[in-house]
Parts: C-alpha cells; sequence; structure tokens
C-alpha cells in the first residue's frame, strides 16, 4: 500500500472540490443557455425517473409497513396506538421517504452515471466528443442533472404516498386499526413547513446524485479497473453527502418553520 | 469524398500562407513526468506529417495538443494562425469544427449505430436529416462500408471500427485530419487498407494531415504511393519519385529529434535515427 504525505492529500482534496464545484457550476450555467439537449433530458427522465419507480415504490411501501408495526409496538405501552397513522405520515412525508428514494436513485443511477461516463472516458470516447465539437458537460452532465432533479421530485411523492399506503395497510390488516382514523390523523398532523421540508430535500438529493455520479465518471483514469472504482465512490460519496445536506436541510427548516 | 467546400475565413487564412499548425516550444508533463519539451515544428497546408517514435515517447499528446483536448505546461499552439491558448473553449469547438481526428481506439460511441456515429457532427450542426443521409453514405462509400451502416461498433472488426472512425472524421470536409496511430494493433493487410484510405484522402481532398505511426512501412508508404483516381487503387509514384508534400518528425523522449523531408530521413547520418529506420 502506497502512503501519501499530508500535504499532498490536502491538495488532491482541494483540487478536487475545486473541480467539482467548476462542474456544478458549468453545468448549472449550461441550463440556462443553448444548445441544449431536450432529447437528451427526455431520455434521462424516463431512465432515472421511470426505472426507479420500481425500487422506489416497493421501498416506500415497506418502509411504511415496518414503520406501522414498529410504532405500534411502541406507542401501544402509551395507549395511543391511534397516532399511528400520525407517526407514519409525518416520518415519510418529513424524513424517510426522501432520504430513502435518495439513497436508492443514489444506488440506481449514481452507480448508472459513473460507469457510462468512465466507460467513456477510458474508450476516449469523451475527448471523440469535444474532438466533434460537443461540449461533454452540456451533453452529458447538464441532461443527467435536470432530469434527476426534476424525477426525484416526483419519485419522492410517490414514495411518501407509497410509505402512507403500506403504514395503512398494516395498520388495518394486521393491528386491526380503523383506516379512517389512520388517514384522519396522519393528515391531520401535517402543516405546511412538513410538506413543504420534505419536498425540498429531493432537489438537493437530486442534485447530489447527478453531480457527484457525473463528476466521478468523467475524472475515471485506468481502464475497467478505474470504472468500478468510480462506480463504488460515486455511490459511497452521494449517499453520504445525501444524509449530510439532510442533517443540514432539517436543521434550516427547523429554522424556519419551527418543527 | 467531395472536395472540401471552404469558409470565407478560411480562404482567407490560407491566402496568408500560415502554415496550418505550429508548435512553439511547447512542453508539458503528468505527474512530474515531462512527457514532451520544447517542441517546436509546423505544419504547412496540403502537407502530411508523418509522426514517428518510440512508443511512450508523447505522440498522442502531441495530437490531443494539436486539437486542444490538453493544455500544455508552456508554449504557443497555433491552429489555423490562432492561439488555441488565447481561446476561449466555446471556441475551441468552433476551430474543432475543421478538424477531423481519428483516434487510436477508434473511440467509437458504442450506443450508436455506424450511421448515428457517421452523422454526429452533422446531427450537432442540425443540418437537414436527408443531406445527413446522403453524407453518411458518401463518407461510408468512401471507406467502402457503406454495407455496416446499420451496425453497431460491437458488431464490427478492428479493421472496420478504424474505417468508420476514419468516416466520422472526413464527413465535416475537414480542413485539417489528424490521424492517432489509425493502423496501430491491425493486421498488416488491414493497415495496408487503411493507409490506402488515408493516402486516397489525401491525394482526392488535398486535405493537410498530421498522421502518427509505429510501422515504418505504412510512413514510407504514404511518402512513395499515390492513389489513383481512374483505377481506383493505391501505386507506386513513378520512377521511384516521392511525394514532396509528405514530410516526418520523430519524436524520442519528448523531444523532436528530425524535421525534415523523406530523403532527408533516409539519408540521416544521426545514430539514433539511423538504427530505428533501419
Amino acid at each position: 500500500m502506497r502512503f501519501v504525505s499530508p500535504e499532498a492529500y490536502a491538495k488532491t482534496l482541494v483540487a478536487s472540490v475545486q473541480e467539482y464545484s467548476l462542474l456544478c457550476a458549468q453545468a448549472i450555467g449550461d441550463v440556462f443557455s443553448r444548445p441544449r439537449y431536450m432529447a437528451d433530458i427526455y431520455t434521462q427522465m424516463d431512465s432515472i425517473g421511470v426505472g426507479s419507480l420500481p425500487i422506489v415504490v416497493l421501498t416506500g411501501f415497506f418502509t411504511g409497513c415496518v414503520l406501522a408495526l414498529q410504532a405500534a409496538v411502541s406507542l401501544k405501552e402509551f395507549g395511543a396506538v391511534n397516532m399511528t397513522g400520525e407517526l407514519v405520515t409525518l416520518s415519510m412525508v418529513k424524513e424517510l421517504g426522501p432520504v430513502l428514494t435518495g439513497l436508492m436513485v443514489s444506488g440506481r443511477n449514481a452507480s448508472g452515471m459513473a460507469s457510462e461516463l468512465g466507460s467513456m472516458k477510458v474508450s476516449e470516447q469523451i475527448d471523440a466528443m469535444r474532438a466533434l465539437g460537443t461540449d461533454p458537460v452540456r451533453k452529458l452532465v447538464t441532461p443527467r442533472l435536470v432530469a434527476t432533479v426534476f424525477m426525484l421530485f416526483f419519485l419522492t411523492i410517490i414514495s411518501d404516498a407509497c410509505g402512507i399506503a403500506g403504514g395503512a395497510f398494516v395498520s388495518v390488516a394486521m393491528l386491526k386499526l380503523n383506516a379512517g382514523t389512520f388517514f384522519h390523523t396522519g393528515y391531520m398532523s401535517l402543516v405546511h413547513g412538513d410538506v413543504v421540508e420534505g419536498l425540498v430535500k429531493p432537489l438537493f438529493s437530486g442534485f447530489i446524485i447527478a453531480t457527484i455520479g457525473c463528476y466521478y465518471g468523467l475524472r475515471t483514469t485506468g481502464g475497467t479497473r478505474g470504472v468500478g472504482q468510480s462506480t463504488t465512490q460515486a455511490v459511497v460519496a452521494s449517499s453520504v453527502i445525501i444524509i449530510l445536506v439532510d442533517f443540514l436541510v432539517t436543521q434550516l427548516m427547523i429554522g424556519i418553520f419551527g418543527r | 469524398m467531395a472536395e472540401t467546400v471552404m469558409s470565407p475565413q478560411m480562404s482567407e487564412f490560407l491566402a496568408s500562407g500560415q502554415p496550418m499548425l505550429e508548435f512553439e516550444n511547447v512542453s508539458i508533463g503528468f505527474e512530474g513526468h515531462q512527457v514532451l519539451s520544447e517542441v517546436s515544428f509546423s505544419v504547412a497546408h496540403g502537407e502530411t506529417r508523418i509522426l514517428l517514435g518510440p512508443a511512450g515517447g508523447g505522440k498522442s499528446v502531441l495530437m490531443k495538443l494539436a486539437n486542444g483536448l490538453l493544455e500544455p505546461d508552456s508554449g504557443e499552439i497555433r491552429v489555423f494562425g490562432r492561439s488555441l491558448q488565447a481561446m476561449k473553449e466555446r471556441d475551441m469547438y468552433e476551430m474543432r469544427a475543421h478538424i477531423g481526428m481519428v483516434f487510436q481506439e477508434s473511440a467509437l460511441f458504442d450506443s450508436l449505430n455506424v450511421e448515428d456515429n457517421v452523422a454526429y457532427r452533422l446531427e450537432e450542426e442540425h443540418v437537414d436529416p436527408q443531406e445527413i443521409h446522403a453524407r453518411v453514405l458518401e463518407a461510408l462509400s468512401f471507406v467502402e462500408l457503406d454495407k455496416a451502416i446499420d451496425k453497431y461498433p460491437s458488431e464490427l472488426s478492428g479493421g472496420m471500427r478504424r474505417r468508420v472512425s476514419i468516416a466520422r472524421a472526413i464527413i465535416g470536409r475537414p480542413d485539417l485530419i489528424l490521424y492517432d496511430s489509425p493502423t496501430g494493433g491491425l493486421d498488416p493487410i488491414t493497415s495496408m487498407t487503411i493507409i490506402e484510405l488515408v493516402l486516397k484522402q489525401r491525394d482526392v481532398s488535398r486535405t493537410t494531415c498530421l498522421l502518427i505511426t509505429h510501422r515504418l512501412q505504412d510512413a514510407f508508404t504514404l511518402a512513395t504511393h499515390r492513389y489513383n483516381m481512374q483505377e481506383h487503387h493505391m501505386e507506386p509514384i513513378p520512377n521511384h519519385g516521392i511525394d514532396p508534400s509528405t514530410r516526418f518528425l520523430v519524436l524520442n523522449e519528448g523531444k523532436v529529434v528530425f524535421d525534415g523531408a523523406t530523403l532527408e530521413l533516409t539519408h540521416t547520418q544521426d545514430p539514433w535515427l539511423k538504427e530505428y529506420i533501419e
């Protein structure tokens, strides 16, 4: 194993942050200028959004189921089992829906982007694209960024709905609770700030997934082994950053809405 | 291929008599290793410049520098009279519209079929689809690969991929073509087919080109042969003639060790160069 001096490591880290920031700035800037690759945006929306639908639906549904089961056990001790709906709904909308959807989409798409762009990089297709007069960031990164941010927003709403449906299913079928009570307490517990919080988080997660996936893909070196490394790094980095940013956004939202 | 249609700016540039490509004291290194140092040379209009040298000598890096895909650490590169260092990335993309490049491993887009690969540049320029299709057919018939139009790169042999790559490079009717080891890794017969295509492009369109090769026989074939347009094949230039527009540049360990014409190279007294050629 090769050891790197702290100075060299720090320099590499700062250079990586700089490269990532420049990539993000360029990808955002390209959204507002021509040419725009609309066909690529729609293709990515289909691949990222529609393609991720099954895992998001299943994850959301079973998370809601588990949440209802676990909540009922704890709430039973306080004689508050009727509040299961409130707990499931609040947890799904504010936290679990956005974070789990982000992590699921990250696992599926950040890895996909890193491996696809990484393979293109090591086989000189990115250089060929530049040589043919196309800006790879505009053609490859911006459509993925737009598609991920846009689709993750709706995937999170679907995940929230499936989670609440899963919670309701367990509450009614297994805990023998009243469905009306479940939905009523859940609905009444939500305030405007909770919904805003739950819908702001996927915007950040989508941005992180696309930019981290593309960043690691575009900096791939070292053949097929390098592609594998980039893919792993992209998933690890995007997952950690999603949770970190989730913490920061939650803190911010508590500061704004007071809950 | 049809004759190159020149833009007014390009005609004006050519009238000025400046070289198509100029390197002036260009140096570049990676992770403390100097790859090119103080490289200077120029390529005139209509010239075929063959780049020779041992593997790892910086030839492919030089090719990428010429197309602005890499930035030098020092020195200046001028393409069509304009300094690449003074250009913004956006201007660089416009400049590349006049340059065709054939990559070492073809670098075809593996998710696109042959037609879309070849048409890529024209589609980016929003050319009329009917014209695109006609020009793709023209380019593919030039490389004698019109039957492979619907195939994907994974279905093609190495030589076929190289030919598609040439078709993709010439479809935009470039003023300068960069060939990065077009015969690398190919068997001698397929290599000769590729060299014939390079020669055909040179003699039909008179396009300036810079070509890297590891095979000396390919280099000397280019210098001693011409394309017979009536009989559609390559033939030796009569009376042991040598193509005057073909010149050589030899790199060794990142430095230029030879820059001159064919006969100067074959009659060199430099011991390293003599050994390399022999």
